[in-house]
């Protein structure tokens, strides 16, 4: 068992400083003849810590944490795929780190050429004509892509449309996305496939529905059979499609959002174009769109005029800006060096391998855990311990144990329509050898359920700590520890 | 698309034919094409995508490398424009720590138990950014300083009821026009108070204060450089129940008294300049403090510290019921993947420079900024417009326009301030000069030569 | 586990009645389906409502929940306590943890909650 690593502000002492900084080489001016003095700070409650104190002290909260160059990470919906280094070594020339951005377009057109290479590439992708690169995350694009929607109806004087239709399987960004564009949420409920309720569907669709925001593969790992009878039901209404590309990984290079009949739509590059997490950003959401919704893409916009490439910002009927500048570009440069990597054929190669490892374990843990949704899988599947709750084995519980055996958990209570629900995805980047071991440490927690449930209802025994008191967290909030 | 014998050579690929023999039988299908088979043949591209072949690692890099010489960048150029995005010194151990891939290949710390490393420094962000801005819990980070001002003015909205936001002009335009883009929804309003001489106008700003304002937003260091006066500012937002919502640069708090110390409610800010590279515009990092009293009504992450099984400090995402993925419709933000890498990097920097590096690299940039500014003011055809007193950046009236100063400079490796007449017409053969830290002697005389 | 003297809401609250003043409540079995409370926002002493309307909301570490009101009237006081002890729920959801109370427009409106042994009944599917 480790022991505790102690907080940065504990090992400083007066008077060190952990960068070698330069003297001032012009003549100085009194501060206080130009600053009132109380605008000039008096005192500033940092550490004082030597360089090889800050190495040693986050090297080691570096070594108290699971990752995917450590660790098999089986997150359903967040596609935890290897991250190729080449795309690191990329991202860090100063061609593309250090570069302004407001330096003069002509000083930049290597930067402008990738973006509007990397755009052409998504639309290929999506299927769909219109890109933007600029939202940082999912959940902004899945806002960008909303607002465009907006901006849609608003400029066909429609302004009667105010409801998102939501399934009762969707990512939680998707309602909360929604509501903070100022629409309501109608949930659409599953049938018993797991996938939209066509009839359901059909009710609840109206002329006061602004579009429909739907994730294929849907969270289930299933991909929406009657897609295109959905969106035909919500176009014949007047609305517009929204896919939520978070799981684009599973159909990559066969099958486009464009081709299903969406409108618009997000990726994750983050998930799918392989760039690191980093443990929770940055990412980057770009949206795609049909080449109707062209005029509404955020500003600044891409031009190619005989290859010279501008930022163009005169667009009348745009939703605005979104991000202080481009987006976030080295995360860009990382997903283009991925997509060249890859080419035409690694793309199929990917959603192939993805969609068979996912199969894979999905045959060979049915045999001890309960599928509720029994269909052949895309990319992740959904198991419930429902059956393991009974014997006082939570999902939770299983979700720790494994943590012991050195996997990552799936993501647990997720979708919110399956009890005690454990949703894992493998990604294309993990060996059978590795699927194997996964395999059979959820065969053996299955028997530790029965034979010896507190081996599992204790765990982890095995991490840098054991089981934390979420509780006590949010009751005793302890959110900073403070410096002198 | 059948023909998948001839594998690329992709090295991310582990399977072989005998795995996939073995899997399929497994399975019990014949081939993968039985896996695709749940999509509907309406639904299939039936053609590779029109995309460049794959190629091998070495042609990846040559292919980008020669892209990123078309690039001129800023170890070759030297760099006197700022405005949001700044040219500070990135220490070689914020690269060594950022680069870890323990750190970088990780997920969200949804699981402490397996993520201790990332919330301890999460927590120490968090801490780190309150002692900067003198506030009293931090999130774990947002995207960039224009989000994190829009997520701030929806905050405002929840917890007063109001819905009249009040922006300072002097506030980055591009922040302000985020702004606008993420108040379009609601039913919200914004409206720009004016500045006067450089900073915004502690005069005018009662006459447009009244019961119905949800927030007033300032920035400080304001666009211009200039340091607001935050305190009579935030006297008057106060006056009428409005919150005060500070923007900042976080290196001036090194030598400015923090927003926190005015009485300020929400203090947000761009973390670029911590330690993390300018990068052509992102990933940057997104600042978000405020009071306890507003704790549930943050949008993001939180981490906080606890103990486990037995009896161990450590540490948890925390009033995740706050978020997205568990309130959905009624989250406090629809922000999931947040900028936790950068937010890294900036823990890593503000814990080597510390309390004397920062203060250090602040003076640095002040006093160079101020040497340049007298400099330039002694160039015939050059004047300065405001007295107002600055930090790193300041605004200088030219008799020639930007432009041609600008292409001057440019061709002699140096990138000349921002032409502020794009932005603000009034402001015509107006520029915006920035000297960080990096700036020696010779290169701002060189540059004020040019002039 | 589920006091005779109580009444009985579909939505899992309870409701004692005494002259016309209801004390309202969380029962046992939500409390345990919710997990560790950790957070409350109940509306003003001084509001109306009618039966049906919001109350509040639960926090738990990884669930919200809303509370409802099973009867009309006004609320004339809260659990101030809860703010600082929001366990108080989960360590007694019948006594310390009771979240309103409502001077009630129309008593009888209680006779349509479940007793006891209906409530046992209805959350024994689950």
């Amino acid at each position: 068992m480790m022991r505790e690593e102690t907080l940065i502000y504990e090992i400083s002492r007066p008077g060190r400083v952990g960068c070698a900084l330069s003297d001032l080489d012009v003549p100085a001016t009194e501060i206080r003849n130009e600053l009132q003095e109380k605008y000039i700070r008096e005192r500033l409650p940092l550490p004082e810590v030597s360089e090889p104190d800050v190495v040693r002290h986050f090297t080691r909260l570096s070594q108290r944490q699971f990752s995917i160059d450590t660790n098999f990470y089986p997150l359903g919906s967040c596609t935890m795929k290897y991250n190729p280094k080449v795309n690191e070594r990329i991202a860090g020339s100063p061609g593309f780190a250090m570069l302004h951005p407001l330096q003069p377009e002509e000083t930049c057109q290597g930067a402008l050429a990738l973006m509007y290479e990397l755009e052409r590439y998504l639309a290929e992708i999506a299927g769909m004509e219109a890109v933007t690169l600029q939202p940082a995350a999912g959940a902004q694009g899945e806002l960008t892509g909303i607002m465009m929607i907006k901006a849609y109806h608003r400029s066909k004087g429609d302004d009667g449309r105010k409801v998102i239709l939501v399934p009762d399987s969707a990512h939680g960004t998707n309602p909360a996305t929604a509501a903070r564009s100022g629409y309501q949420v109608r949930k659409v409920p599953s049938n018993a496939r797991g996938t939209v309720d066509l009839d359901a569907l059909r009710e609840l669709v109206g002329p006061d529905v602004a579009g429909m925001m739907l994730t294929n593969p849907n969270t289930l790992g299933l991909f929406e059979e009657d897609v295109i009878e959905i969106c035909e039901t919500v176009h014949e209404a007047g609305g517009l499609m929204y896919c939520d590309g978070a799981n684009m990984n599973a159909i990559l290079g066969r099958s486009r959002p464009g081709d299903m009949g969406f409108d618009v739509m997000h990726f994750n590059l983050h998930k799918t174009f392989s760039t690191p997490h980093g443990g929770g950003g940055p990412g980057a959401g770009p949206v795609a769109a049909k080449e109707f919704l062209r005029p509404f893409l955020p500003v600044p916009v891409m031009d190619n005029i005989d290859q010279e490439y501008r930022l163009n910002y005169d667009i009348p009927l745009s939703i605005g800006r979104m991000h202080s500048f481009y987006g976030n570009f080295l995360v860009m440069v990382r997903a283009y060096a991925y997509i060249r990597s890859l080419g035409a054929q690694g793309m199929l190669e990917v959603s192939e391998s993805a969609v068979l490892n996912a199969n894979y374990l999905m045959a060979k843990l049915r045999e001890v855990y309960h599928v509720p949704y029994d269909n052949l899988c895309m990319h992740e599947f959904v198991a419930s311990a429902k059956e393991h709750k009974k014997r006082g084995v939570r999902a939770m519980d299983i979700a720790k144990r494994l943590l012991d055996f050195g996997f990552h958990a799936p993501t647990i209570y997720f979708p919110l329509i399956v009890e005690e629900a454990l949703m894992i995805e493998p990604t294309e980047t993990e060996s059978k050898e590795t699927l194997d071991a996964f395999i059979e440490a959820m065969i053996e927690i299955d028997r530790e359920s029965k034979e010896a449930p507190e081996m599992v209802t204790n765990s982890p025994h095995e991490t840098t700590v054991r089981r934390v008191d979420e509780a006590t967290a949010a009751r005793r909030l302890n959110l900073r520890c403070v410096g002198e | 698309m059948k023909d998948l014998s001839s594998r690329s050579k992709l090295s991310y690929l582990p399977l072989t034919d005998a795995d996939r023999a073995l899997m399929l039988k497994t399975i019990g299908v014949p081939d993968t094409d039985a896996l695709f088979e749940q999509i509907p043949k309406e639904a299939r591209l039936g053609r590779p995508p029109d995309l460049p072949a794959g190629m091998a690692e070495q042609d990846v890099v040559s292919i980008c490398e020669g892209i990123a010489a078309r690039n001129r960048h800023l170890a070759d150029l030297t760099c006197f424009l700022g405005a949001g995005a700044y040219d500070h010194y990135v220490p070689a151990v914020v690269e060594s720590i950022v680069s870890r891939s323990e750190f970088a290949t990780t997920y969200t710390p949804y699981q402490p138990e397996a993520s201790q490393g990332v919330l301890q420094s999460i927590y120490e962000y968090q801490s780190l950014i309150c002692a900067l801005t003198e506030m009293e819990v931090s999130n774990a980070s947002l995207y960039d300083a224009a989000t994190a001002i829009g997520e701030a003015a929806v905050m405002a909205y929840s917890v007063t009821g109001r819905s009249r936001v009040l922006v300072s002009k002097a506030v980055h335009p591009h922040y302000r026009q985020v702004l606008r883009t993420y108040v379009s929804g609601l039913d919200m309003q914004v409206e720009e108070i004016d500045y006067s001489e450089g900073v915004t106008s502690a005069g005018l700003l009662p006459a447009r204060l009244s019961e119905d304002a949800a927030c007033v937003i300032v920035q400080y260091p304001n666009f211009f450089g200039c340091v607001e006066p935050l305190a009579p500012l935030t006297e008057a937002a106060h006056s009428v129940g409005a919150l005060m919502i500070v923007c900042v640069d976080p290196i001036a708090l090194g030598l400015l008294t923090p927003p926190g110390a005015f009485g300020a409610d929400i203090v947000v800010g761009e973390g670029q300049a911590l330690g993390v590279n300018i990068g052509f515009g992102g990933p940057y990092l997104g600042l978000f403090a405020c009071r306890m009293e507003h704790v549930w009504h943050i949008p993001g992450r939180i981490v906080g510290a606890t103990v486990d099984a037995e009896g161990r400090r450590s540490y948890t995402l925390t009033l995740q019921t706050r978020e997205q993925h568990i309130r959905r419709e009624k989250a406090t933000s629809n922000i999931c993947t947040n900028q936790a890498l950068v937010a890294l990097a900036a823990t890593v920097y503000l814990s080597a420079l510390g309390k004397n590096g920062l203060s250090h690299v602040a003076e640095l940039c002040f006093q160079k900024a101020h040497y340049a500014r007298d400099a330039i003011a002694e160039r015939d055809g050059f004047s300065l417009p405001w007295p107002a007193p600055f930090f790193k950046e300041f605004v200088v009236k030219s008799e020639k326009p930007v432009s041609e100063i600008n292409r001057k400079l440019l061709d002699n490796g140096i990138i000349g301030g921002l032409d502020l007449g794009q932005y603000y017409p009034e402001l015509k053969n107006h520029v915006l000069i920035c000297v960080t830290e990096k700036r020696t002697k010779e290169e701002i005389d060189r540059m004020v030569e040019l002039l | 586990m589920y006091p005779d003297n109580v009444k009985y809401t579909k939505s899992h609250e309870w409701v004692r009645v005494a002259d016309k003043m209801a004390t309202i409540g969380i029962t046992d079995y939500a409390q345990e389906e919710l997990g560790d409370i950790v957070n409350i926002e109940l509306v003003q002493p001084g509001s109306t409502l009618s039966a049906g309307g919001l109350l509040g909301s639960i926090d738990s570490v990884k669930a919200v929940s809303e509370i409802f009101s099973p009867v009309t009237g006004e609320v004339v006081e809260v659990n101030d306590e809860l703010e600082t002890a929001p366990e108080l729920i989960n360590e007694e959801p019948y006594g310390s943890g009771w979240l309103v109370i409502i001077k009630m427009d129309d008593p009888s409106e209680v006779d349509e909650s479940m007793s006891s042994e209906e409530y046992e009944r209805f959350i024994e599917p689950e």
